[in-house]
């Protein structure tokens, strides 16, 4: 404790609202056990006992007016059984967010007088004192882990605002936002933790999270499988976490950041251990992130409710593998392998999911492909050393893609009011039964239109900025860096680095396609959903269309955060200069301190990124006839590589071949009948487990003659063996 | 004294010994377990000039434990006579294996 202090009293944020930081993650896990007592204590009183009667989609709670709202069909407002304590909840789940995001605001301001060289650890107590290894609770105040909890609870606060009026008429309220903010409260323990054990339990938490709100309407089926597989895959990535924790302990003696960072040198630049380390944290990343071969449990994670697909499956949860890359860049750097590793599978993932992205029909699961492919941008941004455009475009990306996918939210939630109000049992969610919406939601159109153009990188909006930076930096990685020089795979780096350049264009042109393609189908031409629904379409309450407004400012203008150098546009690089005491040194040992790009260079590069930007939305809207589109009841099923992408090039069902089903099969006719009934019962149990100790009792039984005199002499004998022992010793 | 009262409890703590193992009668196996236990009080009494008064409050708690162990240990005795007619060890071998 001394030493900590002594230690801490250096630093220029001792003393400050910093000391406050462990409030951060506390705030929201006080509001997860006041909501999850009032969920128990009112679980038997509420609602019907099966919480899913409801189906599939949004606004579940509607559907249990049905039997009582006899006269109600006009009505959009069905007298439903609000939980009891739902007005309680609104307050507390939110509330305990604003709490966090101010004292973040207060930390963040603090941190801008002083000198942020150093990382401000706050020390909470031992936690694992064993032996040589010594982990301490201890959270980390820099410039990255601001950055992230202000992303967090920032976004986390809109998302759980939105949620006060996407959920309220579920009879599981109180339940939702107990999970929702455990959920805010592991993923800060995970951006705070000053160590990888620390980072490793925000890490599981919110997999548990995850886990409980994919699941949230379990009742059916299909969502509690959806949970169970994205915690299962999680769990290969986890290995690979785990692995990596062990080896770095094994051979640096230390697990904290700050530690690891001034030991990792000594494992020499580009050695196989380094990169074995690097890899399998990138195997974590690859679960947590969803980037190939385990990105198949997000598609199917948006069997939760929507806001949670907002929060966890877009802007935060999943962009901890990025951040946990950029976190370990000092090892990354002196691993070129692995980073070109990381950087062509992020970019292998961005173009291919971007493809599956092109043929789905659900609303969600374009949004959800849409993210696999923009964290595999990310990778390509942290892969390639650019750290800071890394980050930029998870920050980006939290803004836009949060704002997606509440707007489909808001989306689903008028297509399925109005289903209800019909008892017309259609796919809420199905872009074929939508069309022509924007007559009804103009705010949400306008919104998502926003984001669409962020995210498809039209200039000045915040996609736009980030996405450049990304595919500028590996532009220039290929021109002149340490990668460049090395091979992979037998793969020169320059080349390497070129094709994946290109993968990210095309990856580029593609989202604009699909992003184009989902915005026609849903808000432009005629209404498909029917003749007596459209009377019940309606733009959503305020509480759900505040934080999208929120949140389209946010994705206009925040590309301003990061401008590049040859545009004048304002101040630029500000995030770079944020992030240089943590980052910069790990991005100069990759370009070697080479200059910058010439700026015609950079100018023919960002022309490169806007035409292929406007080409990819000029295709959809020349060759997409959203007027064309039959409802999904009607509709004829896709043919040759279209059903390909729909089907998602059949990897769920590839994996179920090669590795479920033999799995199962091994366990059952291996494991089962022959290891475990075989080996395990016949020799292990029978045999040395039954028939030895039985030997060995029947020789013990002998020594027991009954007889005390016996008994007494034993006992005289060993006393003088003891003595005699003692004595003569 | 010392050196002559050590020498007689160790004596009578032999022939106490002796008798618990050699002997087949429970009564006198008994007694000679008092015979050792008395043993060892006279060296704690004769070591306490040396040593201090502990010596002889742990003979108090030995006479004391004797005292209840002889009410026990005859009970239990007499049950086992009751029940076998006899109180030779050599018929007693109930936790034989």
């Amino acid at each position: 404790m001394l030493l900590q202090e002594a230690t801490a009293g250096a630093h220029p944020l001792s003393g400050s609202i910093a000391e406050w930081v462990w409030l951060i993650p506390l705030l929201p896990f006080i509001g997860f056990l006041i909501n999850g007592w009032l969920a128990m204590t009112a679980a038997s009183h509420v609602g019907p006992k099966d919480p899913s009667a409801a189906g599939h989609g949004a606004g579940h709670a509607h559907d249990h007016g049905h039997a009582d709202s006899g006269g109600g069909h006009g009505d959009d407002h069905h007298p439903v059984a609000r939980h009891k304590y739902a007005a309680l909840v609104s307050i507390i789940g939110p509330t305990v967010l604003v709490l966090s995001f101010g004292l973040t605001v207060a930390i963040f301001m603090a941190m801008l007088g002083v000198d942020r060289e150093a990382p401000f650890i706050r020390t909470l107590f031992s936690w694992i004192p064993a032996g040589e290894l010594e982990i301490d609770a201890a959270l980390q105040v820099d410039p990255l882990s601001m950055v992230m909890t202000l992303v967090v609870t920032g976004v986390g606060t809109l998302i759980h605002l939105f949620s006060v009026g996407y959920m309220r008429d579920d009879p599981g309220y109180p339940r939702y936002f107990a999970y929702l903010n455990l959920f805010v409260s592991f993923m800060l323990v995970l951006v705070l933790g000053a160590s990888y054990p620390v980072m490793f339990v925000g890490w599981e938490g919110v997999g548990l999270c995850s886990y409980l709100l994919i699941g949230f309407w379990f009742s059916d089926k299909a969502n509690a499988d959806a949970g169970k597989k994205a915690f299962i895959v999680n769990r290969i990535g986890d290995f690979g976490f785990l692995i990596a924790m062990f080896l770095m302990f094994g051979n640096l003696g230390a697990l904290d950041f700050v530690g690891l960072a001034a030991a990792a040198p000594g494992l020499g630049f580009n050695s196989a251990l380094v990169t074995t380390i690097c890899l399998f944290l990138f195997l974590g990343c690859a679960g947590k992130s969803a980037q190939i071969p385990l990105y198949v449990w997000l598609p199917d994670a948006m069997a939760g409710p929507t806001p949670v697909s907002a929060l966890i499956h877009a802007a935060t949860m999943v962009t901890a593998g990025v951040y946990l890359i950029a976190r370990s860049a000092f090892l990354f750097s002196l691993a070129p392998a692995a980073q070109l590793t990381v950087a062509f599978i992020g970019a292998l993932t961005a173009l291919f999911a971007a493809t599956i992205g092109l043929k789905q029909w659900d609303i969600k699961r374009v949004l959800a492909y849409s993210t696999v492919s923009q964290l595999g941008y990310m990778f390509v941004g942290v892969g390639v050393g650019a750290y800071t455009a890394g980050v930029f475009h998870l920050v980006t990306h939290a803004f836009f893609k949060a704002l997606l996918f509440l707007g489909s939210g808001s989306v689903i939630f008028a297509m399925h009011r109005a289903y209800h109000a019909t008892h017309n049992h259609d796919d809420a969610q199905d872009m074929r039964n939508m069309g022509g919406l924007r007559r009804y939601m103009p705010v949400t159109f306008v919104l998502m239109w926003i984001a669409t153009l962020a995210i498809a990188g039209i200039p000045l909006f915040a996609g736009f900025f980030s996405k450049d930076e990304i595919l500028t930096s590996v532009f220039a990685r290929a021109h002149e860096s340490t990668l460049a020089q090395i091979s992979w795979l037998g793969i020169p780096g320059t080349t390497l680095l070129y094709a994946i350049y290109a993968m990210g264009l095309a990856a580029a042109l593609l989202t604009a396609i699909y992003m184009t393609r989902m915005m026609l189908y849903t808000f432009h031409g005629p209404n498909r959903s029917g003749e007596r629904e459209q009377s019940h379409l309606a733009e959503a309450p305020w509480i759900m269309t505040g934080p999208l407004v929120v949140l389209g400012v946010l994705s206009a203008f925040g590309g301003w955060l990061n401008l590049p150098p040859v545009l004048p546009l304002g101040p630029v690089q500000l995030l770079e200069h944020w992030l240089e005491p943590v980052v910069g040194p790990a991005t100069a040992a990759v370009t070697g301190g080479a200059a910058h790009l010439e700026h015609n260079t950079e100018y023919m590069l960002i022309g490169v990124a806007v035409v292929i930007a406007i080409v990819g939305m000029a295709v959809a809207f020349a060759r997409l006839k959203p007027q064309r589109l039959v409802p999904k009841a009607q509709a004829p099923d896709e043919q040759g590589f279209e059903r390909v992408l729909r089907e998602k090039y059949f990897v769920d069902e590839l994996y179920d071949r090669t590795i479920v089903r033999p799995t199962v099969w091994a366990s059952r006719n291996v494991l089962s009948t022959g290891v475990d009934q075989g080996i395990i019962d016949k020799l292990l149990v029978t045999w040395v487990g039954a028939g030895i100790p039985r030997l060995f009792g029947w020789f013990g039984s002998r020594l027991q003659s009954g007889q005390v005199g016996t008994y007494a002499w034993v006992l005289l004998i060993g006393v003088i063996a003891v003595l005699g022992a003692f004595t003569f010793r | 004294m010392l050196a002559e009262s050590l020498a007689l409890s160790a004596v009578l703590f032999t022939i106490g010994a002796v008798g618990v193992l050699t002997r087949r009668n429970a009564i006198i196996i008994f007694m000679c377990v008092e015979l050792m236990l008395n043993a060892v009080n006279l060296s704690f009494v004769a070591l306490s000039k040396v040593y201090g008064m502990a010596g002889q409050v742990f003979v108090v708690f030995v006479m004391t434990v004797a005292a209840a162990e002889a009410a026990v240990g005859l009970a239990i005795i007499i049950a086992i006579f009751r029940h076998k007619q006899t109180v030779n060890l050599e018929n007693i071998n109930l936790l034989k294996g």
